[in-house]
């Protein structure tokens, strides 16, 4: 059993646990992308348009936040108190370990979309996703590539306190940007070309064509390769730039 | 591998970050089972040496054997035989040490038992709290554990009881003592005198990326430093004398007070410790 697959495996299952065992990521992870769904509910109650527009919006937003911003957060965390030059030092195969990272984060997106796809056909009224392969493969293509970027990203932070600062910087501009632009179609040319050119707002428009309007994965593919784009610079990042320890100054 | 070849061997070894050498030639062979210490003063270039030996750094130049294997490349066999107790080393928070040594120890093909690791780090009353409520004292332990729950037959330990009160410090001294009984070769670095003096086989004192003597603790600089012969004059004023030759001064001293009807208040005769030794090698010229 010590295949790097096993190992990636004991990882994982380690990450579950701690996952759990810390109720305030769990909450961040779970529950305020369920608040934001419940707000915007109220707000737009009978407004079927702008309800179907809601929920595949706030579905990609808890795909950054439980990929982008959990990692950027974590590898900081866990670089700044040792735990990672600890890991270096064990014969613990690196892809092993990012293995178990990414399986935990694609375990926790998909528990998340459950929640998402859940409340939109009980609560929102947009039924059943109409593409499950098309949100599978949305999803899956996300995770990978916002995971990534969050950890290519968490080298740029120097230390734990300036994390929410740094995370927060990027998150807020491009949520803000990416629903602006996919709730409004008259939005600023300008708007509309960093939107599109930002990983957030085509993960949003697959979303909304696997879960509303079915519209096919091949007409999204434009969409799907942007994000791919993204995944292939944040995946170089992440492995060229990872920095296992703190550095001093 | 336990054809006597040494555990490791360090040729000219040198670090330069920038302009700046943090380490400038140093020469060093660790037997194996030997406890081998690393001593000197904050800045000596002590962690950078034990970090490249353990793979976290790569040198600038020099040869370096460890096991057998170059430890820049680390290797997964390599890292499989070494056991590492950084200077700073944290865990998750929300892990007991007994998930972590069940975890830890499913990276290595042999590992030891993992009650037998806590018993060894004295860690066994504390197995299922979660490290987060854990003592400075009780975080070392499992930072012990640990590093020996791969069963490694090469332990680096990194300044392992800095900041300890006594009792812990001791309490890590004894789990030092048990891991060498068991044969494992440690290479420890301190900048605590008795400790260097009360753990290793041989010491180098190092200071300014250099190594300025080697030996084992008790020896060290006995060639090269005086005795010291003491007593306290008619004046009441302490007298020290160095001396190579302390059986004729003290014939001198003696029959002279004896010829006076005196007696030698306080008279001792003493070896250099490893103190004076490694103060008068790191005083600052």
């Amino acid at each position: 059993m010590h295949s790097a697959f096993a190992m990636s495996w004991r990882q994982y299952r380690l990450e579950r646990r701690l996952f759990w065992r810390n109720p305030s990521a769990a909450f961040f992870n779970f529950l305020l992308p369920l608040l934001f769904l419940v707000a915007g509910g109220v707000i737009l109650h009978g407004k079927q348009h702008d309800l179907n527009l809601l929920v595949p919006a706030i579905a990609g937003m808890s795909i950054m936040s439980t990929t982008f911003t959990a990692l950027a957060y974590n590898i900081v965390f866990l670089r700044e108190r040792g735990v990672l030059k600890r890991i270096r030092g064990t014969p613990l195969p690196t892809t092993s370990y990012f293995g178990g990272i990414a399986a935990n984060a694609v375990t926790n997106t998909a528990v998340q979309l459950t929640i998402i796809v859940l409340a939109g056909r009980v609560f929102f009224g947009i039924g059943w996703p109409v593409h499950w392969d098309e949100l599978i493969v949305f999803a899956l293509v996300g995770v990978v590539s916002l995971a990534s970027l969050g950890v290519a990203f968490a080298h740029v932070i120097p230390n734990f306190e300036s994390t929410p600062a740094y995370v927060n910087a990027v998150f807020l501009p491009v949520v803000f940007v990416s629903f602006f632009v996919f709730e409004n179609k008259s939005a600023p040319a300008f708007l509309v070309t960093i939107a599109e050119a930002l990983p957030l707002k085509p993960l949003i428009d697959g979303l909304y064509g696997a879960m509303v309007t079915g519209s096919s994965l091949s007409s999204n593919l434009d969409a799907l390769a942007v994000i791919g784009v993204w995944g292939v610079f944040g995946l170089l990042f992440a492995v060229r730039g990872f920095s296992w320890e703190q550095s001093r100054t | 591998m336990s054809d006597g070849a040494p555990a490791i061997e360090v040729r000219t070894l040198t670090k330069r970050y920038g302009e700046y050498e943090v380490v400038r030639g140093i020469d060093i062979t660790v037997q194996r089972g030997e406890v081998f210490g690393l001593l000197g003063p904050n800045g000596a270039g002590k962690t950078t040496t034990v970090e490249i030996l353990e793979g976290y750094r790569e040198r600038s130049g020099g040869e370096v054997s460890v096991l057998g294997h170059d430890p820049a490349k680390r290797s997964i066999d390599f890292r499989r035989r070494i056991g590492i107790v950084l200077q700073s080393g944290g865990i998750y928070s929300h892990v007991t040490p007994r998930e972590a040594l069940r975890h830890w120890a499913g990276f290595y093909p042999h590992p030891r038992d993992v009650e037998e690791a806590l018993t060894l780090a004295g860690l066994s009353d504390k197995a299922d709290v979660r490290s987060r409520k854990l003592s400075g004292g009780q975080l070392r332990r499992l930072d012990f554990a640990l590093a020996l729950v791969g069963d490694p037959e090469l332990i680096f330990l990194d300044e392992p009881t800095t900041g300890f009160d006594p009792a812990a410090r001791h309490a890590a001294w004894e789990t030092v003592r048990n891991l060498r009984d068991l044969g494992k070769t440690i290479l420890l670095t301190t900048h605590y005198l008795d400790e260097a003096q009360e753990l290793a086989d041989r010491v180098a004192i190092v200071k300014d990326g250099r190594v300025l003597a080697i030996g084992p603790p008790r020896e060290l600089g006995v060639g090269g430093s005086h005795y010291r012969v003491a007593y306290r004059n008619r004046e009441g004023e302490l007298v020290e004398l160095q001396t190579e030759e302390p059986t004729a001064v003290l014939a001198q001293l003696t029959s002279e007070a004896l010829a006076r009807g005196e007696q030698l208040e306080e008279l001792s005769v003493g070896r250099p410790t490893l103190e004076d030794v490694y103060l008068e090698l790191t005083a600052d010229a």
